[in-house]
């Protein structure tokens, strides 16, 4: 069990806000964090990681990392960090990289098996992909045994294939390990494919904390579907007028009525939503 | 030519790279805490300590060699203490020029170290301190390492700007033979008694060895940089 309760004031990028919560982790736990840039996510995880000062508590099975007392460094917390650039060291090789945090060949060539890099030892990290190395950076986290793994947008660097794929390692070292897990994360896809439970940041506060399901599925029993979109343009096409909206990646059209075009600006974030009845799916 | 080339006392060279291998060992562990101190301080005393660290690169060395003189001298508590305590004068000698050497080229060595040290991605020190690493195991086999055209240009050009140093050795060392007379101070005195022959030898080999040194350093800085992908 984990128990975290920290504040911190953070000079925000809008305004300067209180970074205060209170939450405890179950041993094995997969968490997602997520909330709007600026929120406080990557804060917390660094102070999580002992990187950052921070008021409060942090008690990770009976010892305490945080008190009002003490603050261990880094060096001292058992913790297995990834950060968005790989963080590498430039001047190993990948086996020197795992074996430079702990002095364990089994379970170096184990993880690298696990990722797929076995084939990968001898190579410096700038002659390696977006992907192996953001997989090197993951088995190195790994080689501390850490009681809490933290993982900062891992992913978001990186395609949508090559995503998915690190997704599911990250899946089966989770699996394989059992590593209590904390991930920023902003995409909901990832966050149902690998956490049990979602928390959403705030200005600094938890706002909500739960199950993936109720959190991440809007539209709960409403048998619609609905998107977030950006409106990209509204053109009057003869009688009609046609919105132009990027929902992720993807641009779809859509007929609006008159009145819906006059109520609708340019460059808003909207909501589409459409009835669910009859999909098609293809792979 | 060659006659003259053999009869030739080379002794001040021998004296220059002498002082000048001194210098760059103790430079560099005097600079290396210091480099790495300003690469991750948010002290406001830094501009301070970094102002400080750059005078020799903007004072006369005249200015330089007075107050080291003064600060040196027999009559000054340092000189005095330790001529006392270990019969050991520090100006006029060797060990004089020691010490001025270190503090004219202390600017060579800490800012290619702490500009180096900067430029290091700050994920990739803090993955090592999260791995259990203690923060001298860190800059030993993670910052230095991932630093080397910096370390190497810091040694290296520390080694020949103190080879090329004239003015603060001359006011703390004065010219003895042997002891304290290097490479630029004969060259002037050759001039001075108009002995070209040997001014032209001499300087010649200055100019010939300095253009080898930085030319090796830029090779290995260019090939570094192609080797990790750096474009600069």
């Amino acid at each position: 069990m984990i128990h975290i309760a920290v504040q911190k004031a953070l000079h925000g990028v809008y305004a300067d806000m209180m970074l205060d919560v209170d939450f405890k982790v179950k041993a094995g736990e997969f968490i997602a964090l997520t909330g709007q840039s600026g929120s406080g996510k990557s804060t917390l995880l660094r102070i999580l990681a002992g990187l950052e000062e921070a008021q409060g508590e942090i008690n990770v099975s009976g010892e305490s990392w945080l008190n009002k007392e003490k603050q261990l460094p880094p060096q001292k917390r058992r913790i297995g960090f990834v950060f968005q650039d790989y963080a590498l060291f430039e001047n190993m090789n990948v086996l020197q990289n795992l074996l430079f945090i702990a002095d364990d060949k089994t379970l170096a060539l184990r993880l690298l098996e696990i990722t797929g890099l076995s084939e990968f030892t001898k190579r410096y990290p700038n002659t390696l992909s977006g992907g192996q190395k953001q997989r090197v950076s993951i088995c190195r986290a790994m080689m501390r045994k850490p009681s809490l793994l933290l993982l900062d947008e891992p992913l978001s660097a990186l395609d949508p294939l090559m995503r998915a794929k690190l997704q599911t390692e990250i899946l089966m070292l989770h699996r394989e390990f059992g590593t209590t897990t904390i991930m920023v994360s902003h995409d909901p896809s990832e966050i149902f494919k690998l956490a049990s439970r979602v928390l959403v940041l705030e200005n600094g506060k938890l706002i909500q904390d739960g199950d993936v399901k109720n959190i991440l599925l809007k539209t709960n029993g409403s048998q619609k579907f609905s998107f977030s979109a950006e409106l990209l343009e509204i053109k009057k096409v003869d009688a009609i007028f046609v919105a132009t909206l990027a929902i992720g990646q993807q641009l779809v059209e859509v007929v609006l009525s008159q009145n819906e075009a006059k109520n609708l600006n340019v460059g808003e974030l909207v909501k589409l939503s459409t009835k669910a009845f009859q999909p098609i799916l293809r792979s | 030519m060659f006659t003259t080339l053999l009869e030739m006392d080379f002794s001040p060279f021998v004296l220059s790279f002498k002082l000048a291998s001194i210098t760059v060992i103790i430079l560099f562990i005097v600079a290396l805490p210091l480099a790495w101190y300003l690469s991750q301080t948010k002290s406001k005393l830094k501009p301070f300590l970094e102002a400080i660290t750059a005078l020799p690169l903007v004072l006369p060395p005249s200015v330089l060699g007075f107050y080291i003189l003064v600060a040196l001298s027999q009559n000054s508590p340092l000189g005095s203490f330790f001529k006392d305590t270990f019969d050991i004068s520090l100006v006029f000698n060797f060990s004089g020029l020691v010490i001025a050497s270190c503090f004219y080229s202390l600017p060579f060595m800490v800012q290619p170290l702490q500009s180096g040290f900067e430029s290091i991605n700050k994920n990739m020190l803090e993955a090592s301190y999260i791995g259990g690493k203690s923060k001298i195991e860190t800059v030993f086999r993670v910052a230095l390492p991932n630093i080397k055209p910096a370390l190497l240009t810091a040694l290296i050009v520390t080694f020949a700007h103190t080879v090329g140093e004239f003015g603060v050795v001359l006011m703390v060392g004065g010219s003895i033979p042997g002891e304290t007379k290097v490479a630029s101070v004969a060259i002037y005195e050759m001039v001075e008694v108009l002995d070209y022959k040997a001014a032209h030898i001499y300087s010649a080999i200055m100019l010939i060895l300095s253009f080898i040194v930085l030319l090796s350093v830029y090779i290995f800085n260019a090939k570094h940089n192609r080797k990790f992908g750096f474009t600069k």
